[in-house]
């Protein structure tokens, strides 16, 4: 209804530009405004962990007996088994997170898009041969493909030294995009296959644009809603990924006082047992916060682009 | 109609075999069979080591090999699990059993509460219930189920018996330990926080679906005309209404099946609960091949399965559908 309303005031100026447009419906989606400004405080203070992080990623609170201290002003969320204080590793953990699935999802995005724009623009054998592969790879649990292909590509020697090690982050947004890509491309092609028959482009190619230059000057641009709200879930998707695998002791490792989300997590799965709520309750807390935040924001850009879903929804 | 399941059930054998091989191969490379029997087997002979490669069809040559093991799957002549030389399919078996038993309980009541849910909302669109049921889904979506299951352990593990002085929901196992014998009222006990787990994704992602399609439905065409016939507006909903938005959802439901399975993997392995994750997790870890194949054969064949099931009834429920 609201949308509705917006979207009929909006009428009346014609001479409003669709980016504007896109933009005004956007910050009528309250919950992604606050999620936006959210997220900004998160990042900022990750990077100013120097800062806001009270305590190094490996440093004890206070000299033993500090283990399992409950929240307390020393350690605002307890510390862990070997006396570290949460606050400060939960800083650092979705510092290496949010990284992971920026750049996890950034990689996955960009190739989806040039695999899934060549293959809805081409058509045919290519096209074929890319949607069957996606297919072969969603006939698995999730897991269960990243697990095997974590291993198979881990055990190739000339690889680990352009991707790093099994338990090195980087690694991590490897594997990440090896599968991340296949959804990005899917959505891009049936865009494009849309698109393709559209005037504009007919009226491109008889002017005699390039094929390269309709794909660039008009394709991608035009479908740029949908990759932007891909990239948005392809983040969310990448830091559950990433937590999923460090959960089960796949991820990256915990060597040399690094941390992550997963890895804090996984950790309160013991810890609960035993009843300590505050290594399981802020990690988990911090994980579902983001989560949430991006998704409100993937859901206010699919509002925002397009132009049919003015109405209900 | 009949030409067309003949023809995607003509493709599902190829297909099965395609993924299966590459699954062959991701396996050999991935946990490398031969070592991981040798760990497990330090002193295991010569004749031994050539005996488990023939068996399980671990020559050099991957064709020859793949070959080599299919036949002895199709032939029931299965190798015997690398630790403890155990047989693999009682172990598969019963896991299959006690992960349907969970996976069927969890879709069930996860699909008849969405489905609910859905129409609930979709009846109201915009109302202050519509807006609540949205919200709820939404968090639904983004609370991954590990968290959940963790956070339901803490509240029924630990401060549940502290604060009320007894367990209402058990956390781990179908039974507890030493216990033999059927007992439904006490495996449904510890089922439940399982089941919970991974029916709060399914009713999150199916009142998503069907609210969406109701009502898409409603402002059809069709549903005008039905009410300007003066049908009851009961007769409407069911009978034109619920049944149509049903149609994309039945295909949703088949296709879905694999996260579900993803999602079991996590909450079995959290519960403890013996079912096919945890036999996964376990083999995967020991790398026993022997273990790990019947268990993709299984999981690839039941996704196909499903898969080959969304297509058909999507194009039998939809005759508009054309299949060529």
């Amino acid at each position: 209804m609201h949308f509705w309303i917006q979207g009929f005031v909006l009428t009346e100026f014609a001479t409003i530009s669709p980016k504007r447009m896109a933009m005004r419906r956007f910050l009528s989606h309250k919950a992604a405004v606050v999620s936006c400004v959210l997220l900004a405080v998160m990042v900022l203070a990750v990077i100013l962990s120097p800062l806001t992080a009270r305590y190094g990623v490996n440093e004890q609170v206070r000299k033993p007996p500090n283990t399992f201290l409950p929240p307390q002003k020393m350690a605002w969320f307890g510390t862990d088994e070997i006396g570290r204080d949460m606050y400060s590793r939960l800083i650092y953990g979705i510092r290496v997170s949010l990284i992971i699935g920026l750049f996890s999802a950034l990689i996955s995005t960009v190739v989806g898009c040039v695999i899934g724009a060549v293959a809805g623009f081409r058509g045919g054998r290519f096209d074929d041969v890319v949607m069957r592969v996606t297919d072969l790879f969603l006939a698995f649990p999730f897991l269960v493909a990243l697990l095997v292909v974590r291993n198979t590509i881990g055990g190739i020697g000339w690889l680990t030294a352009i991707i790093g090690d099994k338990s090195s982050p980087r690694f991590v947004v490897f594997l990440l995009s090896f599968f991340g890509w296949m959804g990005v491309a899917r959505i891009v092609r049936g865009q494009i296959l849309a698109l393709k028959e559209r005037e504009f482009i007919e009226a491109a190619r008889a002017v005699g644009a390039t094929r390269r230059y309709i794909v660039r000057r008009h394709l991608l641009p035009n479908s740029i809603g949908p990759i932007m709200v891909a990239l948005s879930f392809a983040v969310v998707g990448s830091i559950i990924a990433e937590s999923t695998l460090a959960f089960f002791g796949y991820g990256p490792q915990a060597g040399d006082g690094g941390t992550s989300l997963g890895i804090l997590v996984g950790a309160a799965k013991g810890a609960v047992q035993s009843g300590y709520w505050w290594i399981a309750v802020f990690p988990c807390f911090a994980l579902v916060l983001i989560s949430l935040a991006i998704n409100f924001i993937g859901d206010a850009l699919r509002d925002a682009t397009d132009p049919r879903l003015e109405r209900g929804e | 109609m009949l030409r067309f399941t003949i023809r995607r059930l003509g493709w599902a054998l190829p297909t099965l075999l395609l993924v299966t091989f590459l699954v062959y191969i991701a396996l050999r490379l991935g946990t490398d069979p031969l070592a991981s029997y040798l760990r497990a087997n330090p002193r295991a002979t010569k004749v031994k080591i050539a005996q488990y490669k023939s068996v399980n069809g671990l020559s050099s040559n991957y064709v020859l090999g793949y070959l080599n093991w299919l036949k002895n799957f199709v032939t029931f002549n299965w190798p015997r699990s690398i630790k403890g030389s155990r047989e693999v399919w009682p172990a598969l078996k019963d896991s299959m059993v006690n992960t349907v038993r969970l996976g069927s309980l969890a879709t069930f009541v996860g699909v008849t509460v969405g489905l609910m849910v859905g129409m609930f909302a979709a009846l109201k669109p915009g109302s202050r219930r519509d807006v609540t049921v949205n919200t709820a889904a939404f968090l639904g979506i983004s609370i991954p189920p590990y968290i959940t299951a963790v956070l339901f352990q803490l509240l029924f593990a630990v401060y549940w018996s502290r604060w009320f002085g007894h367990t209402l929901f058990p956390t781990s196992g179908v039974y507890p330990p030493g216990h033999t014998g059927f007992d439904l009222i006490l495996m449904l006990k510890h089922m439940a926080l399982p089941t919970i787990v991974v029916a709060i994704q399914i009713i999150a992602v199916y009142s998503r679906y069907m609210r969406s399609s109701l009502l898409d439905v409603l402002n059809s065409d069709y549903m005008r005309t039905a009410r300007s016939k003066g049908i009851s507006e009961r007769q409407i909903l069911f009978k034109h209404g619920v049944r149509n938005a049903l149609i994309p959802v039945v295909t949703i439901a088949a296709l879905d099946i694999g996260s579900i399975i993803g999602g079991l993997i996590i909450t079995e392995n959290i519960f403890a609960y013996p079912g096919m994750g945890m036999y996964f997790l376990s083999a995967f870890d020991t790398g026993d091949f022997p273990l790990l194949m019947p268990w993709m054969v299984l999981v690839v064949a039941s996704t196909l399965m499903f898969n080959l099931i969304a297509d058909v009834s999507y194009a039998f429920l939809d005759p508009r559908i054309r299949l060529d």
